[in-house]
């Protein structure tokens, strides 16, 4: 099978079947970047959805059953914690909201299966935080950034609490009043969010509403600095946008909702570059419509020419002229959109200076 | 300086090491001399990758650091340059841990006599790998110093043959036990304080796919002083230690129970004190004719 080094993993997640006529030293490659972008579980439940699994050589099934076995007992701990977490809000009138990968598990979404995370995010009204915070605090969680600096960071410009981690289990919670930071330039109003929240069990648990589900994806990818993860994220919003598609009316509410949201930028890239890596089946009225969102097309280029480099999966494999490069400006970028200037340039020098800093010690 | 790979069957494990300095290559050179050099080519799946290296011109001539990379990412904080080989062995063993859940895996030393397998559980400073060095150089083939591997549908053990990492006293103790014992370079100052490996013997590593299962599962202690003494260990409470010092157990939920209950099943469970290693020896050698 002639398919260039570097694009092995994004044919192989488009069209799971391709990757039977790989050779073995393709499917070396193949695993390394799955395995490195987080994906490899994902991949095997798209695989044993088409009924291919058994199919693959031993060499590399050895490997791709291994991270199922990995993401199945992750599964199970997440519903041990879902659990834990809606004991704390049955003592509060709250609707327990969740987030992000929790949020898809909890709505049993396509894009959870063999997905990995590192903590639960929920979504709380800003002025319920206190109340949800004791009452985490009572269950066993406590905070964590005890550093003065830190617990200001967030409290004042950022768009959750520090995280909690439980002292028993060492799981982590991020407590959201928002989802982007206060200090960011489209930030939402985050009443609107709450508004539209789904109920998706017998118990306390709810979700964002399908289009916020995937502009929230959308909002988080693309304001994100570091992009160790950007092709799993990408990913999943390819099979949000995949399984929401049989929704009635769902392209024009998620075009309406953007707006309403102040989240039209995002959405654009998600869809252009779900399209362009993934065949994403956007429409193309709604591809369009979100194309006047961003009319100027020098910056359209060079967002291109960054977000196709950074995106990629974070593989050495995957790297092209110039990745590096479009990773940093990204970076940079993430800050700038999060953070106006003069909070922005104290707030870097405090971080350079702690890492030089951290840096002495450790040698 | 241009690095070399080179692709070592490795157990059930193929790995692709690369580096650039001498003292790993010469290392590896020495003490995986009876492995077969596997050749590149398309049809050869590598499971591992790790390259052996200076992290920068800075950390590693300025430095002297090394680092260890694992398909080009860095889990660990370098070295200094003169653990290099180590650092492989370390980086190794991390590898597994953290990515085969395809076995069941033990933090254990594991040796085979007439077909049956001891597993020697302990933690560090037990004197597991100094006991199992002894009895490799005893006539005992070596399975593994650092893992027991166990196959989750056979539950027979597989060998994972390598060097022995011994600490401190127990090189001597090696190496005046028995002649034929190679050693690899010494390396004082490590976080276990001073380290050298023992190269494995040519059968265990020439027999590397012959599986067996496990006949004893003994817990040893070495005791300064100590009577050379094996007394029974209940059954139950053996497979809960097993459990405990497992990388994997509790990844593989009912499939490493059973798995576990299985092996512990088949096998006579002891505790083990000793000080006095011909004892030792002596013992298990009666205990397995």
């Amino acid at each position: 099978m002639n398919i260039k080094p570097s694009n092995l993993l994004v044919s192989g997640i488009i069209n799971p079947a391709i990757t039977l006529k790989f050779t073995l030293k393709q499917w070396d490659l193949f695993i390394r970047q799955a395995r490195r972008s987080g994906v490899l579980a994902r991949f095997s439940y798209m695989l044993e959805e088409k009924e291919l699994l058994e199919k693959v050589p031993k060499e590399a099934l050895i490997h791709i059953k291994s991270s199922q076995t990995y993401a199945k007992q992750m599964a199970i701990s997440l519903q041990w914690e879902i659990q834990c977490i809606q004991k704390v809000f049955d003592q509060l009138e709250l609707p327990l909201v969740f987030l992000k990968g929790t949020a898809y598990t909890v709505a049993h979404n396509v894009v959870a299966a063999g997905r990995f995370f590192s903590d639960v995010d929920i979504l709380v009204p800003e002025d319920r935080i206190v109340e949800v915070e004791r009452a985490l605090i009572h269950g066993g969680w406590k905070s964590t950034h005890l550093d003065a600096y830190d617990q200001r960071f967030y409290r004042e410009w950022m768009h959750e609490i520090p995280p909690m981690e439980h002292v028993k289990r060492h799981t982590s919670i991020d407590v959201h009043h928002n989802i982007l930071p206060k200090t960011s330039r489209f930030c939402p109003n985050p009443a609107l969010l709450l508004a539209n929240i789904v109920k998706v069990s017998d118990k306390n648990a709810w979700v964002l509403s399908p289009e916020d589900r995937v502009i929230h994806s959308a909002t988080h990818l693309f304001h994100e600095g570091e992009f160790d993860h950007g092709f799993r994220d990408l990913s999943d919003l390819d099979l949000l946008l995949k399984e929401f598609n049989t929704i009635e009316l769902f392209w024009e509410n998620l075009i309406n909702r953007a707006g309403e949201l102040d989240q039209q930028l995002p959405l654009y890239y998600a869809l252009r570059y779900t399209s362009l890596f993934f065949q994403t089946p956007v429409p193309n009225f709604v591809l369009s419509v979100s194309k006047q969102w961003f009319p100027n097309k020098v910056h359209e280029v060079s967002m291109d020419w960054l977000f196709c480099r950074a995106l990629m999966p974070n593989h050495p494999s995957c790297e092209i002229f110039g990745t590096g490069f479009a990773r940093w400006v990204l970076y940079i970028r993430s800050h700038w959109i999060k953070m106006p200037f003069f909070l922005l340039v104290p707030h870097l020098c405090r971080k350079g200076w702690l890492r030089l800093f951290e840096q002495e010690e450790q040698d | 300086m241009k690095s070399k790979g080179i692709v070592l069957q490795i157990g059930p494990f193929t790995v692709s090491l690369e580096s650039s300095i001498d003292s790993v290559i010469e290392s590896v050179n020495k003490l995986y001399a009876d492995y077969v050099l596997l050749e590149d080519n398309s049809s050869l799946f590598i499971d591992f990758y790790i390259k052996i290296d200076r992290p920068n011109l800075f950390r590693g001539y300025i430095q002297s650091q090394v680092q260890c990379y694992v398909d080009g990412k860095t889990p660990f904080k370098p070295l200094p340059l003169s653990q290099a080989y180590p650092f492989f062995e370390w980086g190794l063993n991390w590898i597994i841990a953290s990515h085969v859940h395809y076995y069941l895996l033990v933090h254990a030393a594991v040796i085979e006599k007439n077909g049956d397998v001891l597993i020697l559980c302990g933690q560090p400073g037990a004197g597991k790998s100094t006991l199992c060095a002894a009895l490799a150089s005893k006539g005992w083939r070596l399975f593994s110093d650092e893992m027991a591997i166990i196959d989750l549908e056979s539950n027979e053990l597989v060998p994972f043959v390598r060097p022995v990492s011994l600490k401190n006293k127990a090189i001597n103790l090696i190496g005046d036990l028995s002649s034929d014992a190679v050693f690899g370079e010494s390396y004082p100052e490590t976080t276990k304080g001073t380290l050298s490996h023992m190269k494995p013997m040519k059968d265990s590593v020439l027999r590397g796919n012959e599986r067996a299962f496990c006949k004893w599962v003994v817990f040893p202690q070495y005791k300064p002083e100590a009577e050379t003494s094996l007394r029974s260990f209940p059954k139950g409470e053996t497979v809960i230690e097993l459990a405990k010092n497992s990388f994997n157990y509790n990844l593989l939920g009912k499939q490493g129970f059973n798995s576990l209950c299985n092996l512990v099943e088949r096998s006579q469970c002891y505790k083990f004190e000793y000080s006095n290693l011909n004892e030792a020896i002596s013992l298990f050698d009666e205990l397995s004719s």
